[in-house]
C-alpha cells in the first residue's frame, strides 16, 4: 500500500505544471529574486557611473598609485609623503591591525579575569568586577576615548617638563618615550630563537599530554616550555657577544628624540577600546562559566581538585564552548570602533582614507576600500574563531 | 509575502538610485522649495558660527544671505547646514546642499576632478602657523621637530606637508577631525602648533582661554583663494551666486551702503542706475527680479560692511583689509561691470 502510494505520487508530480511544485516554484521565485537585486545593484552601479561621468568627477582607482604628498603621524614602515596613496592606505591598514591585534589580545585576557571575579566569593572582588562592568558598558565608547585622550593631554606635562619615573622612561602630552634596546642584527635571531623555542614547547606539551594519558605521569611541560623561550633568546644574545646598546631618548627641540614613543592617540584608542570590550568580554565569560552545571563542580571537588584546578581542568575548558562565539563577535565590535580614531588623531585606516578621498575627491571608491578591508578583517578574525570553535568542539569524546 | 518584500525593496532603491541622478535645474529646485540651503563651516568665529543666541553670523553666512536677498528679496530665506572639511564636496555634489559657502580653497584638481565650479573669491586667504610665545620661535623654519595639530581634509594638509619636505625638517602631524576639538587638543599643549588658514587661526585664537600668549608666524605659506562654489550643471545657478558676491564688491566701489542704499536710488550716476536696478535690465538677464542688487545691499550690506562687520578690525579677530581691499586701495577686490 505505501509503495502504491509513492508510485501514484511521482506519477502525479509529471503531469503536475511547474508552478504547483513546490521545489521548481521555489527555484524560480529565487531565481527571480536574484534577478531582481542583480538588476537593482546593476542600476544603482550603473547610474552611479553616469552621473558621475557626466559631472566629470574623476573614477576608478588610478589615484592609488599617485604621490600621496600627506604625512602620517606613526606608522609601522617606513613611510613619507612622497610616496603613494597606495603605501600611504596600507600605513593606515596596517595601524589599524596594530590596534585591533592588541587591542584584542588584552581584551580577552582581562576580559575573562574580570568575568571570572564577578563569580568570585569574596564580596569585594565581585562588586568591584561588577561595578566596573556596568559603568564601562553603560557609557558610549566615544565619549571614553575622548574622556581617555583628554586625560593624556590636559594631565601629563609638555616635553620640556616631563614626567620622569624611572631611568630612561618619560612621560610627557607627546607620550610615554621609553629607552629601548639599540637596532641590532641579534634581535632578528633572538626572534626566530623565540618561534623555535615556541615550537619545541608545543612539541614538548603535546609529549607530555601524551605520557599522561599513556601511563599517568605529570611532566612540568608549562615551565620547561617557558624556560625554553627564555633560555633559547638569551644563548642566541650571548652568543652575537651581548650588545647592550641602548638606544636612550634625548629631549632636544620641540620633543624628544630616539627611543620608543607610544603616543596619547594610541593609548588613548587602545585603553578606551579595551577597557569599553572588556566588560563585555566578562559578561560573556560569566554567562559561559554560569552555564556549566553546578554537579560538574561538585563532582570535581569530590574528587579532591583544589578550587584553581576545578576552573582550570573542568569549568573553563566546557564553558570556552559556550563562550567562543559571542566573544568573536566581541573582537569584531572592537575592530570595527576602532575606526573611533578618527575622532582623536589616530591614523588609522578610516582616518587615512578620509584624507585620500578629500585630495583626490573619490568618495565612492574610498568608501568600497573602507568596506573592503574591514571586511577582510572580520571575514578573517571570524574564519580564525570558527576554526578555533570547532577544535574546541572537538575535544568531546 | 517574501516577493512583495523583495518588491518593495527593489521600489525603496530604485527611489534612491533617482534621487541620486537628480542633479538637474538647481535654481528651479531653489524657487520650489523658497529657501537655499546652505553648507558653512559652524565652528569658525567671523566666518561662519550660531552666536550666543543661536542666530548665524559670518562672512560665510552673509554670502549666503546676499544670495537669498538676490534670489527670493528676503535674506532670511536660508537654511545652515554645519559641514566637516571631508563633507563639505560630497554634501553640495549630492545634491544636500544648494551652494557651499564654507571658506573653501578653489583648486584645479576641486573644480575639475570634484564637479564644482568655484565663484568669486569672497576671501583671499594663505596659510599660517600659530604657536605658543613661551615657545620662542620667531620663524616657521624653525620648526623641525615639531608636533602639529592640522583638520584632515583639507589643503592644509598637503601644504603643511609640502612645506617641511621642501625645507627638508621633520615633523609629526595629529590630525583630529573636529574644529573645536583640534583646537581643544592644541591649547591643552599636546602639539608645539596649529596650523590652518590665518584667518582661521585669527579666529581659533581669538575664542582661545588666553588669546595673547600665542602668535601667529610670519610666514605664510600657500594661496588660499576661499570663494563659494556649485555643482556643475546650472550655470544660470553659477551666475547668480558669482554676482551676489560681485554685487557687493561693486556696490563697496560704487559707495553704496546699506544706509545710503535708499538715497542712492535717486542717483544720475548711469552706473548706479543699472547697478540697482533704476535702469532695468541686469535683473532680466540673470532672471531675478530687478531688485536684486538692492536687496543685497539693503539686506546685508556692500563687502566692506560685511567684511568690519565679521572679521575687521574692530571685531575680535581684529584682521587687516590687506589683499581683501578693494583693488582701488591695493587689495584685490575687483568686479567686471554691471551692464
Amino acid at each position: 500500500m505505501p509503495e502504491k502510494a509513492a508510485t501514484n505520487s511521482t506519477d502525479t508530480a509529471l503531469h503536475v505544471p511547474f508552478w504547483r511544485d513546490p521545489t521548481k516554484r521555489g527555484i524560480v521565485f529565487q531565481v527571480f529574486a536574484l534577478l531582481l537585486v542583480g538588476g537593482v545593484g546593476y542600476y544603482l552601479f550603473s547610474n552611479t557611473q553616469a552621473n558621475l561621468a557626466r559631472q566629470n568627477i574623476a573614477t576608478g582607482f588610478n589615484f592609488l598609485g599617485k604621490e600621496a604628498a600627506f604625512e602620517i603621524g606613526e606608522s609601522l614602515i617606513p613611510y613619507s609623503a612622497a610616496d603613494t596613496y597606495a603605501k600611504a592606505l596600507l600605513v593606515g591598514a596596517l595601524n589599524t591591525i596594530k590596534v585591533a591585534f592588541i587591542g584584542i589580545i588584552i581584551t580577552t585576557i582581562l576580559g575573562t579575569i574580570i568575568g571570572i571575579a564577578r563569580l568570585s566569593k569574596n564580596w569585594l572582588v565581585s562588586k568591584l568586577s561588577g561595578g566596573f562592568i556596568e559603568l564601562m558598558q553603560n557609557i558610549p565608547v566615544l565619549l571614553q576615548l575622548f574622556f581617555w585622550y583628554a586625560l593624556f593631554y590636559e594631565a601629563f606635562p609638555s616635553p620640556r617638563q616631563a614626567l620622569h619615573p624611572m631611568p630612561g622612561v618619560f612621560l610627557c602630552n607627546r607620550g610615554l618615550v621609553l629607552t629601548v634596546p639599540e637596532a641590532h642584527p641579534a634581535h632578528a635571531a633572538m626572534f626566530w630563537a623565540l618561534l623555535i623555542a615556541l615550537g619545541l614547547g608545543w612539541g614538548i606539551a603535546r609529549w607530555a599530554r601524551k605520557r599522561q594519558e599513556r601511563t599517568g605521569q605529570l611532566f612540568p611541560a608549562i615551565r620547561v616550555g617557558l624556560a625554553l623561550c627564555l633560555l633559547l633568546p638569551a644563548l642566541v644574545w650571548l652568543g652575537y657577544g651581548a650588545p647592550s646598546a641602548l638606544d636612550v631618548p634625548v629631549l632636544s627641540g620641540f620633543n624628544f628624540k630616539g627611543g620608543l614613543t607610544l603616543s596619547p592617540e594610541f593609548a588613548a584608542l587602545l585603553l578606551g577600546l579595551i577597557l569599553y570590550t572588556s566588560a563585555f568580554v566578562a559578561e560573556i565569560v560569566r554567562a559561559g562559566i554560569q552555564s556549566v552545571s553546578h554537579g560538574q563542580v561538585e563532582a570535581a571537588m569530590a574528587i579532591g581538585l583544589r578550587p584553581g584546578s576545578v576552573l582550570r581542568l573542568v569549568i573553563l575548558p566546557q564553558a570556552t564552548r559556550v563562550i567562543i562565539p559571542p566573544l568573536t563577535s566581541q573582537m569584531l565590535n572592537l575592530t570595527k570602533n576602532s575606526s573611533l580614531a578618527v575622532a582623536i588623531g589616530f591614523p588609522d585606516f578610516v582616518a587615512v582614507t578620509n584624507t585620500t578621498i578629500n585630495q583626490t575627491g573619490q568618495a565612492i571608491e574610498g568608501v568600497a576600500l573602507i568596506m573592503a578591508v574591514y571586511l577582510i578583517f572580520s571575514l578573517s578574525t571570524s574564519a580564525f574563531m570558527n576554526w578555533y570553535n570547532k577544535k574546541m568542539a572537538l575535544v568531546e569524546r | 509575502m517574501e516577493i512583495r518584500k523583495v518588491l518593495a525593496l527593489a521600489v525603496v532603491f530604485s527611489l534612491f538610485a533617482v534621487g541620486f541622478a537628480y542633479a538637474g535645474k538647481d535654481l528651479d529646485a531653489v524657487r520650489e522649495k523658497g529657501f537655499i540651503q546652505a553648507g558653512v563651516n559652524g565652528g569658525v568665529f567671523g566666518f561662519g558660527m550660531p552666536d550666543e543666541k543661536g542666530v548665524w553670523r559670518g562672512l560665510d553666512v552673509d554670502t549666503a544671505r546676499a544670495i537669498a536677498a538676490a534670489v527670493f528679496g528676503d535674506a532670511d530665506k536660508v537654511k545652515y547646514t554645519p559641514l566637516t572639511a571631508q563633507q563639505r564636496f560630497t554634501a553640495l555634489q549630492s545634491g544636500e546642499i544648494d551652494v557651499l559657502t564654507r571658506n573653501a580653497t578653489r583648486t584645479l584638481s576641486r573644480e575639475t576632478s570634484l564637479g564644482l565650479n568655484f565663484v568669486q573669491v569672497n576671501y583671499y586667504d594663505g596659510q599660517g602657523f600659530l604657536v605658543p610665545k613661551k615657545l620662542g620661535v620667531k620663524s616657521a623654519k624653525e620648526l623641525s621637530g615639531a608636533t602639529v595639530c592640522v583638520l584632515p581634509g583639507t589643503t592644509t594638509e598637503q601644504n603643511a606637508a609640502d612645506f617641511f619636505r621642501k625645507n627638508k625638517m621633520e615633523w609629526k602631524p595629529v590630525v583630529i577631525e573636529s574644529t573645536t576639538e583640534l583646537a581643544k587638543t592644541f591649547f591643552a599643549g599636546r602639539c608645539d602648533v596649529l596650523t590652518s588658514d590665518a584667518s582661521q587661526l585669527a579666529g581659533t585664537r581669538a575664542v582661545s582661554p588666553n588669546p595673547k600668549d600665542y602668535i601667529i608666524l610670519p610666514e605664510i605659506i600657500s594661496k588660499e583663494p576661499l570663494a563659494p562654489c556649485v555643482r556643475h550643471g546650472d550655470d544660470q545657478w553659477r551666475d547668480i551666486v558669482d554676482f551676489s558676491v560681485l554685487a557687493m564688491i561693486e556696490a563697496e566701489e560704487l559707495g553704496i551702503t546699506s544706509k545710503n542704499v535708499d538715497e542712492m536710488l535717486k542717483s544720475t550716476d548711469p552706473a548706479i542706475q543699472r547697478f540697482l536696478g533704476v535702469t532695468e535690465g541686469n535683473g532680466k538677464a540673470l532672471g531675478l527680479d530687478e531688485k536684486w542688487a538692492y536687496n543685497i545691499v539693503k539686506q546685508v550690506g556692500n563687502y566692506g560692511e560685511v567684511f568690519e562687520r565679521n572679521v575687521g578690525v574692530n571685531t575680535t579677530l581684529g584682521l587687516e583689509r590687506g589683499l581683501n581691499a578693494l583693488w582701488t586701495n591695493g587689495g584685490l577686490m575687483y568686479s567686471p561691470p554691471f551692464k
